[in-house]
């Protein structure tokens, strides 16, 4: 390119920014279809309900009273598993899952804002009080992950860190056997 | 030379010195969770660093920056004097007054709930009520840049609006819709309860007020580095603007698509369905458009600076570019963070990928990557390129403002490539330790370690630049002439009307944040089953 002069200067700058421009406008294009497609093909959109519940009531009654967080295994074979988070830990504060097995995360927050992050895998999700999280996961190796809380909720933050458990699925059925619920709290 | 020097310096000089406050914190939050400090620290200073670190950078320093830069703008753009003086001054004192009084609680710990306030946590009204006089004095700013723009437009009829004004107004029309959804948040919601009138607040709903501000307050810190991309790079290293047009429509695109999209800042939160999730995604995307435009057209300029001075060839004019002029310096970091920034930015927008990296250190990385650098390099290179105007005084010595802005780059990549490494590796951000001693975390130490020295990096670059503005000011006296802006190529005779004002566009504007805010945000205020009681900080 010369800096010319004149308008044939003028005109050719102008094709140029246009076809920049029209370069631009299909990038963009192609990045939110292909947002769009990943999302509905292969099924990885968030939450689309929204759900509330009275955090002052979690322990009184209800999904979330301490006896029934932990993980359950559903008759499907699916897994459900519910947790809450609280300044500063979270209950139960190891989860016991089993590997190759679809699970249903469901917690919430009984205070602040919490949120919660499997190290090594793409769980992430915000605890938020007043409203339920749900959330897919699956694990197809055995292993230990941390589980931090993500988001700033005070002075004790840094001290929030939870546990999950991945064990052999046949393990896991034969806990499960008493139809209770399981976690990994003193292990 | 400018008329309102002062009026312009005291803006600039409270904005850097607090940012030179903000830095320090900065850099001892990044020493005392590293493993570099082994002695046990009371996490709660963390806190209160951290939220003090975060109002400054995030509230005050740019805010004072673009107000100085747009008054400096207004005055010599429009080559008339400025009108609403008294009214500038008065704007000024309520953010120094706005500032004071929302860092006293937070010195204090009565205010640890960082600078994007997380409610139920509810700290002392002070820190609330002096933000909002920060957004206040900022708004008087709105206004006078309206108000001068009209009384030239009446002077001058149908006269294209110089770019330069025309992208302040864009920006500073964008921070005042942009400001309203975290005014709505503190007075609607949290300023009732800090005061005690009511005890309870909905989380979700301030987390989707808040995304509103969120993210088009990041355009609103961008502004004045576009400004200067635009207007100042061109002519300081010797070229010309490629396109004039092209930025009117990069500003206009910034106005237009840079506020409804927050709520991809919620993407993993339970109390927005997905439909507005995905809506708030695509419409990301498209603001990646301007930026994309502004790449072109700046790299097009320089390439015309290049042949001016005698570069030839399809890459041999990069040679013979100016690369000992600090604008050609900045504007080229500023374009390099950019681009890494960026394509972190592409990565946070889709939710598939935002999953793996929500909330941890990789987001740290990346807006430090676009605020602290691309966007606060192009600050230096304004206040390096307004100085000789406003102090009457050469700068020191180039050599010297070289090396500050080769530190600020290097220390900025040594800092946030770590915390994008670890945060891929799922490390939370916001806390004020980590237990080196857990095996699972101990690979992470080493990339800390780096990030922490990068911060100590930045701190030196950025006292090296308050040192050099301050020594600027007892130079020898010399005549820098009249302020003056990149001229196009093409001289710009005529604007069609959309490119030449703004009603379209902030009708557009506004109507995008309605339908894109309105359904989630109305789904919310009306129920009255998400309410949740609130968690005072520093009572306990
Ligand atoms: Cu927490």
């Amino acid at each position: 390119m010369t800096v010319q002069d004149g308008n044939h200067g003028a005109e050719v700058a102008a094709r140029t920014e246009r076809r920049w421009a029209t370069v631009s406008v299909i990038v963009i294009v192609v990045l939110a279809v292909l947002a769009a497609f990943a999302g509905i093909h292969q099924v990885t959109m968030p939450q689309p309900r929204v759900e509330t519940i009275d955090p002052t009531r979690l322990h009184l009654s209800g999904e979330f009273v301490e006896s029934n967080l932990g993980s359950v295994l559903e008759p499907n074979g699916a897994v459900t598993v519910r947790a809450i988070g609280q300044q500063y830990s979270f209950t139960p504060a190891c989860i016991l899952v089993p590997a190759q097995t679809p699970i249903t995360l469901r917690a919430t927050s009984a205070d602040v804002v919490h949120g919660i992050l499997v190290q090594g895998t793409n769980v992430n999700t915000m605890l938020v009080p007043g409203y339920v999280s749900e959330q897919l996961m699956r694990f197809e190796k055995l292993g230990d992950h941390l589980m931090p809380c993500q988001e700033f909720c005070s002075f004790g933050h840094e001290g929030m860190w939870g546990k999950v458990k991945v064990i052999d699925k046949e393990e896991f059925a034969a806990k499960a056997k008493s139809g209770g619920r399981l976690s990994c709290v003193g292990e | 030379m400018l008329v309102n020097r002062k009026l312009v310096l005291a803006h600039f000089w409270v904005a850097f010195a607090v940012f030179g406050l903000a830095l320090f914190l900065g850099a001892w939050q990044m020493f005392v969770r590293s493993p570099l400090y082994t002695w046990i620290s009371n996490p709660e200073w963390y806190y209160r660093s951290l939220t003090a670190h975060g109002t400054v950078m995030g509230y005050v320093f740019p805010t004072l920056v673009a107000m100085g830069f747009g008054y400096a703008i207004s005055e010599s753009a429009l080559k008339q004097p400025l009108v609403g003086v008294r009214w500038a001054w008065a704007g000024f004192w309520l953010i120094v007054a706005g500032s004071v009084m929302a860092m006293v609680p937070v010195a204090l710990g009565r205010a640890s709930v960082l600078y994007t306030f997380y409610p139920p946590l509810i700290g002392s009204a002070f820190y609330y009520i002096g933000v909002v006089l920060v957004v206040v004095g900022s708004w008087i700013w709105v206004a006078l840049m309206s108000i001068n723009l009209r009384v030239w437009r009446r002077e001058h009829p149908g006269e294209p609006v110089p770019l330069a004004m025309f992208a302040n107004v864009a920006g500073s029309y964008l921070w005042a819709w942009t400001a309203v959804g975290a005014a709505l948040e503190l007075l609607l919601q949290i300023i009732p309860v800090a005061l005690g009138w009511r005890t309870t607040i909905d989380a979700g709903l301030a987390r989707v007020f808040f995304s509103w501000t969120l993210h088009a307050i990041v355009y609103f810190w961008l502004m004045p580095t576009y400004i200067a991309y635009y207007t100042i790079v061109p002519r300081a290293i010797g070229g010309r603007l490629y396109s004039d047009t092209m930025g009117r429509i990069a500003f206009i695109l910034f106005l237009v698509v840079a506020m409804p999209i927050g709520i991809h800042h919620t993407f993993a939160d339970p109390q927005v369905g997905a439909g507005f999730k995905f809506i708030h995604s695509a419409f990301t995307a498209l603001v990646a458009l301007p930026t994309l435009l502004t790449v072109f057209t700046i790299c097009a300029s320089v390439e015309i600076a290049a042949r001016l001075r005698g570069g030839r060839g399809a890459f041999g004019w990069i040679m013979a570019l100016p690369w000992d002029n600090p604008i050609m310096l900045a504007v080229t970091f500023s374009f390099v963070l950019l681009g890494f920034g960026g394509a972190g930015g592409l990565i946070n927008m889709s939710y598939q990928l935002d999953a793996t990296i929500h909330n941890t250190q990789w987001i740290t990385g990346h807006f430090h990557l676009i605020f602290g650098g691309a966007i606060v390099i192009m600050y230096f290179a304004i206040a390096y390129d307004l100085w000789p105007h406003l102090t009457g005084r050469a700068l020191p010595g180039l050599k010297l403002v070289r090396a500050q802005l080769w530190l600020w780059f290097v220390g900025m990549i040594v800092t946030t490539f770590p915390w994008h490494w670890v945060g891929i590796l799922g490390m939370p951000r916001r806390m004020a330790y980590y237990d080196y001693s857990d095996p699972a975390i101990s690979p992470q130490a080493f990339s800390v370690t780096l990030s922490a020295i990068g911060a100590f990096v930045l701190l030196i670059s950025g006292l090296l630049f308050l040192y050099i503005l301050a020594t600027a000011h007892r130079q020898p006296a010399a005549d820098a002439g009249a302020y003056r802006f990149s001229a196009p190529v093409h001289p710009v005779r005529t604007v069609p009307l959309a490119l030449n004002s703004y009603a379209i566009w902030v009708a557009l504007m506004i109507g995008l944040t309605v339908t894109n805010y309105a359904y989630p945000i109305l789904t919310l205020a009306v129920r009255s089953d998400n309410s949740v009681p609130a968690v005072y900080v520093g009572a306990q």
